[in-house]
C-alpha cells in the first residue's frame, strides 16, 4: 500500500524525472494559485486560473489519470474560465475593486486569520493517517487496460444512476443560466426596477420605498 | 519508486488552503467564483490521489462529478452576477444582500 500512512521516504527515494515533474508543477499550482487570490485584475485572476488548472493537469497524468488531465484542460481551461473571462469583458469590472467603502472593516484581518487556521489544520492532520484503506467497489485504475476504459467501465456500471443525474443537474442549471440571464421585457413588472436601480443610492435593498412595492407585486 | 501519496494529499490542502483564504479575504465576485474552482480542484487532486493509492478507479469517476457540479455551479452563479451587475456596475459580494426577499 503507498503511502497510506505517511513513512519518512526521503528525496534520493524517488526517481528523479517523477520529483522533478511533481516539483515543477506544485510550484506552478501554488504560486498561480496564489496569484489568483492576490491580483487586482480580475482577467489576470482568470488567467493565473488557467495556470493553476494546467498544473493539476499535470499531476494527474502523473498520477495514471491520463484523461481526467484531457477532461480538466477541455473542460476547465478551455469552457469555465473562458466563460469567467466572458463575463468579465461582457460586464467591464476588469478594474480593481473598491476597498475603501469596506462595510465591515473586521472582515479582512478575520478573514485572513481563518484562512491560516484551516490551513495549519488541514496540514495538521496530515500528521495522522490519510486514509482507513477501505476499497471502493469500482475496480483498480492500473491493469492491462487503458485508463479509459476503466474510468468508463466504473462511470457506466458502478456509477451509472449519479451519471444520469448529473445530466439533470446540467438541464436544471442550463434552464435557470437563461431565465436569470434573460433581458426582462417591457411588459413584465420588475421592469421599472432595472430602470431606475441606477440612479438611486449604493443599497437598493434598504430603501423601503423601493422594496415594498415589489413585495406587493410578488405576492 | 513513485511519489508519495502524502505530497499530494498536502499539496491539495494548502491549494484548498489558498482557495478558502482568497473566497473569505477577497470582495470581487468573480475572484471569490475562481477560489471556489481552486478549491474544487484541490479536491479533484485528492480524489485522483486516493485512486492511485486506494487502487480504485471509483476516485476518478467522482472528478467527473464535481467537473459537472463546477460546470453548473458556475453557468447559474455567473448568470446571477450578470443579473446584479446590469443594475448596478460597481457591486461587491455584499451588494448581494438584495437578493433577500
Amino acid at each position: 500500500m503507498i503511502g497510506l500512512a505517511p513513512s519518512p521516504i526521503g528525496l534520493l527515494a524517488v526517481a528523479i524525472p517523477d520529483l522533478a515533474t511533481f516539483v515543477v508543477a506544485a510550484a506552478v499550482v501554488l504560486a498561480s494559485a496564489i496569484g489568483v487570490v492576490i491580483s487586482r485584475n480580475p482577467v489576470h485572476s482568470a488567467l493565473f486560473l488557467v495556470a493553476t488548472l494546467f498544473g493539476v493537469a499535470v499531476l494527474f497524468v502523473e498520477q495514471q489519470a491520463e484523461f481526467l488531465a484531457a477532461v480538466q484542460i477541455i473542460v476547465y481551461a478551455g469552457a469555465i474560465v473562458v466563460l469567467f473571462l466572458f463575463v468579465i469583458m461582457l460586464l467591464g469590472v476588469d478594474r480593481p475593486e473598491k476597498i475603501s467603502k469596506d462595510p465591515l472593516p473586521a472582515q479582512r484581518p478575520l478573514a485572513a486569520f481563518l484562512g491560516l487556521a484551516v490551513v495549519a489544520e488541514v496540514l495538521a492532520l496530515a500528521n495522522t493517517h490519510w486514509s482507513t484503506g477501505a476499497k471502493g467497489t469500482a475496480g483498480p485504475p492500473g491493469g492491462p487496460a487503458s485508463n479509459v476504459s476503466d474510468l468508463a467501465r466504473a462511470t457506466f456500471t458502478t456509477y451509472l444512476l449519479p451519471f444520469e443525474i448529473t445530466s439533470a443537474l446540467l438541464v436544471i442549471a442550463v434552464i435557470g443560466a437563461v431565465v436569470l440571464a434573460r433581458p426582462p421585457r417591457p411588459g413584465e413588472h420588475h421592469a421599472e426596477d432595472d430602470e431606475q436601480a441606477p440612479t438611486e443610492g449604493r443599497s437598493l435593498g434598504e430603501q423601503p420605498g423601493v422594496v415594498e412595492p415589489r413585495q406587493e407585486a410578488s405576492r | 519508486m513513485t511519489i508519495p501519496g502524502s505530497w499530494y494529499l498536502t499539496l491539495a490542502a494548502v491549494l484548498f488552503g489558498i482557495g478558502g483564504l482568497g473566497l473569505l479575504v477577497r470582495r470581487n465576485v468573480l475572484v471569490m467564483f475562481m477560489c471556489v474552482e481552486l478549491m474544487l480542484n484541490a479536491v479533484n487532486l485528492t480524489f485522483v490521489t486516493y485512486a492511485r493509492m486506494l487502487h480504485d478507479v471509483g476516485g476518478q469517476a467522482l472528478v467527473f462529478f464535481v467537473l459537472v457540479v463546477a460546470a453548473a455551479e458556475v453557468v447559474v452563479g455567473l448568470g446571477v452576477i450578470v443579473g446584479l451587475f446590469r443594475r448596478r456596475p460597481d457591486a461587491t459580494a455584499d451588494d448581494f444582500h438584495i437578493l433577500k426577499g
